[in-house]
């Protein structure tokens, strides 16, 4: 026998391979765990704490965490889905969302894992933070006002444009996107409309302009199916192995 | 003083040139650059980033991180209250206040003639003399109402900072009882000379199998391993707070295998109530300095760095001059103590305002040039610190107990104390005492020992180990200082009876916000959530409501937050909470719900713009 080394992910093994972490190797094995700030084409940071699972007992972010052979993990849980939907919460008081009257409504991780969790309420008292549009370029809208801090286009500017487009500054709450430019304005970055950094965010602050309701509402991604199955189809999959 | 910006290209090169044009150094050319201008200037910014070949926007970044940087431009003189609990009990908010009125200025804003910005800062480490504050980076402890009216005097004349009388300066040691470090007879190198000759005295079977760098010089190779048996011996455990065995985080950076090995001494003492390591650096620098060396000996590091608090800028020339002290005597450099291959040196990095860079991994990201932001562990910084290299991170009295055991030995040192707390334990004792400041005890020593020995009545509850560790009351007086029972990084602030503990829980509460990084969802809305419920309740508008809620934040923060930061946030509340429930609950409405809006509250901003305050611009009270 030659066995890949597995661990057990809620009761049910999961193989992988040396290198891999958990939140990979579950999606992998077609094994969904809640996420937000993970991106398979990104280096993982553990930010967002949405992955936050039990590994051998220990809270620990499934998407930073090394996969280890024979370890236990929980994420399917009562108590872990809760947090989820908690912190879910949090990110919307965060912010200013308003579903209703954002053009990426359908297209929302933000939004799709808040139905996916069964988050039914708002939970905490809004912090209505004042955050100024940035319209000056041509082609792409940022509206800092849905920004969740998760750096996907912070991470794909760098990792796969090659370049630098977006920062974080401040701290606490106060801490915020900026862009490379001493104007503060994106026109006078480096982006181009088909950067990875512009398509990657998971909520509406990267907008391309002039196509926001080009899909009706209704007709969009996660109108479809859950952002469960969602994350599945996209997950990158093992090479089918002969010897299998 | 801060200056005009005339010449402000040469000055910036000159800056970024004496720190080698290294990105590394951000921290460190941007806090120059203020000092040097006053703030930082937004092309002061774009040519610090252009020099150092980084992004803008990284450059800003950092720049924003640290709450003593600031890109927008603030006061000739910039006034930092600081906002301990303890400064608050001694009268703080009412100096501030008076300032404030003196001289025409809003909390947080430039005076409209830019002469004052006056703000609060994060506990400044001198709550044995407090009320304390900043001005131009420099600390003024023991603030009277007439004290800060002359200081209000000296900035209307526009008198520069340099030119004030220097008792105003004055920082005193206020050490109340000292034992074996505290009292120490040690002179500098005595530690490194008794540690060389531990490894004259045999060891060499242990040596065989050990990497280091120093093998290769005959005689010299026991004696890192004995002096770190020595360590490990002595049951020495960290003191920073965690209280990790020293002897065991040395011998795995030792093993660890890396380009080069560092020691970082982490003075970085921003925990609330805690003034220790001012008075290690101020009065026994060359025993600290001495640890790190006997450190770096065992671990087999060329370079370390001293991590300053920027709270304590004012040490840093006194600290480089003791640096050049040891480096003349041999104590520093190449061949110290005459023992070929035995080089080591020590940089000063001075923090730039921020308590998270005491956590030691976003203490390294600091020492990077980068945001304070703690990293994903495993790794650990034994293996994978400054540069992804083994490094130590050790508290400043672990470092000086360090140079007491290369000099006494492991079994001298762990006699001392009880069976798991080895040796001693510097308490910063401030608040409702007779005499603050700081008492050295063996381990175990019991609370009410220590208030009696500080001239503490009628109180009502300790706070040990600042807003991150627990908060106890009169029932629990027995217990004792020790990792087996209270295990503590030294604050001891003492509160008698006339104390409200829910304004002290929310001093706490808005500290860690203050504080947060800003890295994890928990912690970053947690904390503001936690004081956004405190401040409804302190407004009178609480509910139960508002206590379940934050119980919820509180398993939100201790299942997922990044680091330690997020996860003792609500300590301070829910310790309150458990043993002085009734603070709390005499705040809050009867009612299980009350609306957050107050009605009459919304009317606020119309008053103040039409200057009214009669009972017509109110509505009616409410019940």
């Amino acid at each position: 026998m030659n066995e890949r080394p597995s661990f057990l992910l809620d009761g049910a093994e999961v193989p992988f391979e040396p290198g891999q972490t958990v939140m990979q190797a579950a999606l992998a094995a077609g094994r969904y765990i809640p996420h937000l700030c993970y991106h398979p084409e990104f280096t993982p940071h553990g930010s967002c704490k949405l992955c936050t699972a039990r590994v051998n007992g220990r809270l620990m972010a499934a998407c930073t965490t090394p996969a280890e052979s024979a370890t236990e993990v929980d994420s399917e849980t009562e108590e872990l889905n809760d947090l989820r939907r908690t912190l879910v919460q949090m990110l919307f008081a965060e912010g200013n969302h308003f579903c209703p009257s954002c053009e990426k409504s359908g297209n929302c991780v933000l939004q799709a894992l808040g139905y996916d969790l069964g988050v039914m309420t708002a939970g905490f008292r809004h912090f209505f933070p004042d955050r100024p549009v940035d319209a000056s370029h041509p082609e792409i809208l940022l509206d800092f006002n849905r920004c969740i801090l998760c750096e996907l286009c912070v991470r794909a500017a760098r990792e796969v444009d090659g370049k630098h487009v977006f920062s974080l500054a401040g701290r606490g709450l106060g801490k915020h996107l900026i862009v490379n430019a001493e104007s503060g304005r994106l026109a006078d970055t480096e982006v181009k409309i088909n950067d990875k950094a512009v398509e990657v965010c998971p909520v509406g602050v990267i907008l391309r302009k002039r196509i926001g309701f080009a899909t009706p509402i209704g007709a969009r991604r996660y109108d479809e199916s859950p952002i469960s199955a969602q994350a599945l189809a996209d997950a990158p999959r093992p090479l089918e192995r002969s010897h299998d | 003083m801060p200056d005009t910006q005339d010449d402000l290209e040469p000055r910036v090169r000159r800056i970024i040139s004496r720190w080698g044009h290294d990105p590394g150094a951000l921290v460190q050319v941007l806090r120059e650059v203020q000092e040097e201008f006053g703030y930082l200037p937004g092309h002061a910014l774009t040519l610090v980033a252009r020099l150092l070949r980084i992004p803008y926007s990284r450059a800003k970044g950092v720049a924003s991180f640290y709450s003593f940087l600031s890109d927008e431009p603030l006061g000739a003189y910039r006034v930092l209250f600081s906002d301990n609990v303890t400064d608050r009990m001694a009268g703080s908010e009412r100096l501030m206040e008076a300032m404030c009125y003196r001289l025409w200025a809003e909390p947080g804003k430039v005076s409209a003639d830019g002469l004052v910005s006056i703000a609060r800062t994060s506990c400044t480490g001198m709550c044995d003399q407090g009320p304390a504050l900043l001005v131009n980076g420099r600390a003024i402890p023991s603030l009277t109402s007439e004290l800060v009216e002359r200081l209000c005097e000296l900035i209307l004349a526009r008198t520069p900072v340099d030119e004030w009388p220097a008792e105003f300066f004055a920082v005193r040691d206020n050490v109340r009882r000292a034992d074996i470090l505290l009292g120490h007879t040690l002179q500098p190198g005595d530690a490194l000379r008794a540690a060389l000759q531990r490894g004259a005295a045999g060891w060499s079977e242990h040596a065989a199998n050990e990497r280091s760098w120093r093998e290769a010089y005959v005689g010299a190779a026991q004696g890192p391993i004995a002096t770190l048996e020595e360590i490990k011996r002595s049951n020495l455990r960290g003191r920073g707070g965690a209280g990790f065995t020293t002897g065991v985080k040395w011998e795995a950076c030792r093993q660890a295998t890396g380009l080069a090995h560092y020691v970082v001494c982490n003075a970085d003492e921003g925990e609330p109530g805690t003034f220790k390591d001012r008075v290690l650096l101020t009065s026994h620098a060359d025993l600290v300095f001495e640890g790190m060396t006997v450190a770096a000996y065992a671990i087999g590091a060329s370079l370390g760095f001293l991590y300053l608090r920027g709270e304590y800028r004012y040490l840093l020339e006194p600290l480089e001059a003791t640096l050049q002290r040891r480096r003349a005597a041999n104590l520093l450099g190449n061949g110290i103590c005459g023992q070929p291959g035995f080089d080591f040196d020590i940089r000063i990095h001075v923090g730039a305002g921020s308590y998270v860079c005491g956590e030691e991994s976003a203490l390294i990201e600091s020492l990077e040039g980068k945001r304070g932001v703690p990293r994903n562990r495993p790794p650990y910084p034994v293996t994978h610190g400054y540069k992804q290299q083994p490094t130590i991170v050790n508290n400043v009295e672990t470092l000086c107990a360090a140079a007491l055991i290369a000099v006494h030995g492991g079994d001298w040192y762990r006699s001392l104390g009880t069976l798991k707390s080895a040796g001693t334990k510097i308490l910063s004792v401030a608040g409702d005492v007779a005499r603050p400041g700081l008492y050295e005890y063996p381990f175990g020593v019991t609370l009410r020992q220590v208030l009696e020995d500080c001239g503490a009545a009628d109180t009502q509850a300790i706070q040990i180990s600042g807003p991150s560790g627990v908060c106890v009351d009169a029932n629990e007086f027995g217990r004792r200082i020790a990792f087996e029972d209270l295990p503590t990084a030294g604050a001891f602030t003492v509160f008698d009876a006339s104390r409200d503990m829910f304004d002290v829980a929310r001093n706490y509460a808005q500290f860690f916000a203050h504080e947060s990084c800003g890295f994890c969802t928990p912690c970053r809305v947690g904390t503001s959530m936690l004081v956004a419920s405190m401040d409804k309740i302190h407004a009178g508008n609480g509910t139960q409501h508002d206590i379940g809620e934050i119980d919820r934040l509180n398993k939100v923060l201790l299942m997922s937050a990044h680091c330690g930061l997020g996860h003792t946030a609500c300590n301070p509340i829910l310790d309150t909470l458990r043993r002085f429930r009734p603070a709390y609950e005499r705040k809050l409405r009867s009612l299980d719900f009350a609306p957050a809006f107050d009605l009459d509250g919304a009317l606020h901003r119309a008053r103040k713009m039409t200057g009214r305050d009669d009972a017509d611009a109110h509505l009616e009270a409410q019940p």
